[in-house]
């Protein structure tokens, strides 16, 4: 399913890895796309190289940070259909047993991993829910791990992490449905990206899943979200 | 009245006077106002808020410090050219009144705005008020305003405003340059509630215009022509509300105003953007709107002249002794009233057998009364106030 859609889609993380691949899976679709990503230079080289994107430099994971990417990213988009959460912190590299994982990892873990998607989501709730009363639906795709639902040991920042922002989804859905708002956890698999050298140096990028092909199913998913509320 | 001075939006006791059609009050919690709902209403909030439209500068002629406040643009879309007013030193702190004037300002002249910058483009009949340019892309511009401007506030709340503070719940764009502060009385339980009572719930957006420029003459232009939009979805609300006999209660002046001004002489509204240039007040007959809640707006304002098309003077008069009394909070962060518009004169009783069927003035025919949620006394505090 390759569907063309015109949605406004933020993406956060939107430089590397399975963002940058978003940001251009999306704009291939004919989608309006914001893309955040915290180094100013690069935020800047990847929206002239994929032009009609807007790059938003600023970090997710910083409070001070949220409002001024909201101005930009529904000032920019005019609103907004789809966000994807999807900048993500491991915690401690090389990957720590959570006795030797310092505090201040763990902090930073929580703040990008959740704190960062409940405060970018709850300034853009007004923008998503509009976009859904006059579309039917809008959706919120936060980017997932197999480490949010099963316990690996060296990997106790970020499971818990993502773990903690599993169950912050399913609440958001429960609340926000009946206002055409969906919520939706996906986990991409393994794959060949920044992050995932930094977790696991020296694997073999030959059996890990292209970050193109994780964020072709990604975009699958949350158009089929708004594809439902155009059937409604 | 007392000024509300902490920016909060939702403080847990903000209180709400009731003005029926009749001119009955009635006080109770503003956090019980889906209560005064019936099945078939339907409440259009403004999902605009407000872009950080204060910008600290400086004059490159003269190098002196300026404050320039985006107060208006064209359309819901433009990013580079503003009407805006241009103070001099200070800051939010003096009142706007005591403001010191910004050097004298000619075309051509360039202002340094942080990382923004600017060229007046024309003087518009007042030494404050200009027409501007900001050079750039409007990605620039919109990465600008939202790293360098600030809310724009007034001497009455004394903390900096962060721009959350100035963000309903419910906003969607920032387009506005001062936020729609009714919208602060909203929260999602609200709009829960407003739906449980089988209401609906809709919005529109309206760039409201600032509501003080310091200057009793360019005050009186208030408010600005301000653009706005009316989506599809909105526009097909408003029509069936008004084929079931349902009421549409405005959150704030601003959907007043983009509400009527869409307005078509048959009472339909039609999707689209628009440009509100006219003044709602007492003389005006309103097509679509049968109740508003707004903050408690002080006699002399705008918004006050607008609540005149839905009460007389008397009633307001006789409502601000009610405010007065009860210590009701004004400004953006105080407390709130919904008046409902008045009812035809006793005269029209005779003609219109529906209305005499209804009730007539004295009955204590609150809004929400007819659910069996008739809400609390009158002529004083509730219980839950106490």
């Amino acid at each position: 399913m390759q569907e063309k859609s015109n949605a406004r889609v933020a993406i956060t993380g939107g430089t590397s890895g399975l963002g940058l691949a978003l940001v251009r899976e999306f704009l291939n679709r004919g989608a309006q796309v914001a893309f955040v990503a915290r180094g100013r230079e690069r935020v800047e080289r990847v929206a002239q190289q994929h032009p009609g994107t807007h790059g938003i430099a600023g970090d997710v994971a910083a409070k001070e940070d949220i409002y001024p990417i909201a101005v930009q990213i529904a000032g920019e988009l005019g609103g907004l259909d789809v966000l994807i959460n999807n900048a993500s912190d491991l915690g401690p590299a090389p990957l720590a047993l959570l006795g030797d994982t310092d505090c201040t990892d763990f902090e930073r873990a929580l703040a990008t991993n959740v704190l960062g998607p409940f405060r970018l989501t709850k300034a853009l709730l007004g923008a998503l829910t509009a976009a859904a009363r006059e579309n039917g639906a809008a959706a919120v795709v936060n980017i997932s791990s197999d480490a949010a639902a099963s316990a690996y040991a060296g990997w106790g920042a970020y499971g818990t992490s993502k773990a903690a922002l599993l169950h912050l989804t399913r609440i958001w859905n429960e609340e926000m449905a009946p206002e055409g708002v969906h919520f939706v956890s996906l986990d991409p698999g393994d794959m060949d990206t920044p992050m995932h050298a930094l977790a696991v140096p020296g694997s073999d990028p030959a059996v890990l899943k292209r970050p193109e092909t994780a964020a072709c199913e990604v975009a699958d998913a949350a158009l089929a979200i708004l594809a439902q509320g155009d059937r409604q | 009245m007392t000024s509300a001075s902490e920016p909060t939006q939702r403080p847990p006791d903000a209180k709400l006077l009731v003005i029926d059609k009749y001119g009955g009050m009635t006080h109770m919690r503003r956090t019980s106002f889906a209560s005064l709902l019936l099945p078939g209403d339907l409440v259009v909030a403004n999902d605009a808020t407000a872009l950080p439209a204060s910008l600290r500068g400086v004059h490159a002629a003269t190098g002196c410090p300026v404050e320039v406040r985006l107060a208006g643009h064209h359309s819901l879309d433009e990013m580079r050219d503003f009407t805006a007013v241009v103070f001099g030193a200070g800051d939010f702190r003096w009142r706007t009144e005591d403001r010191p004037a910004p050097p004298r300002l000619k075309p051509g002249d360039r202002l340094t705005l942080g990382p923004l910058s600017a060229t007046i483009e024309r003087l518009l009949d007042h030494p404050r008020l200009v027409d501007l340019h900001l050079d750039g892309s409007p990605d620039a511009i919109w990465a600008g305003l939202a790293r360098h401007g600030r809310p724009i506030q007034y001497a009455y709340v004394p903390v900096a405003l962060e721009l959350w503070d100035a963000w309903p719940p419910i906003a969607a764009r920032p387009v506005a340059f001062e936020p729609p502060s009714a919208g602060f009385a909203l929260d999602w339980r609200l709009v829960e509630a407003i739906r449980a009572r089988g209401a609906a719930f809709v919005t529109i957006t309206h760039t409201a215009g600032i509501s003080s420029t310091g200057d009793l003459e360019l005050d009186r232009k208030l408010p600005f022509d301000e653009p706005y939009r009316i989506s599809r979805s909105t526009a097909a609300a408003v029509e069936s509300v008004g084929a079931r006999g349902g009421r549409i209660i405005a959150i704030g002046t601003t959907v007043v105003r983009a509400l009527e001004h869409a307005a078509s002489p048959e009472g339909r509204v039609s999707a689209g953007d628009g440009l509100a240039t006219q003044r709602i007040g007492p003389a005006s007959r309103l097509r679509i709107v049968d109740a508003i809640l707004t903050g408690v707006h002080e006699a002399g304002t705008s918004h006050h002249q607008l609540l005149e098309a839905f009460a007389d003077a008397a009633t307001l008069r006789r409502a601000e002794k009610e405010l007065d009394a009860m210590g009701y909070r004004t400004h953006e962060f105080g407390d709130s009233v919904l008046i409902e518009r008045k009812a035809p004169l006793r005269g029209a009783y005779e003609l219109d057998p529906c209305l005499k069927a209804i009730g007539h003035p004295g009955e204590r025919e609150l809004l929400g009364a007819r659910a069996g949620h008739a809400p609390v006394q009158v002529d004083g505090l509730p219980d839950a106030f106490d």
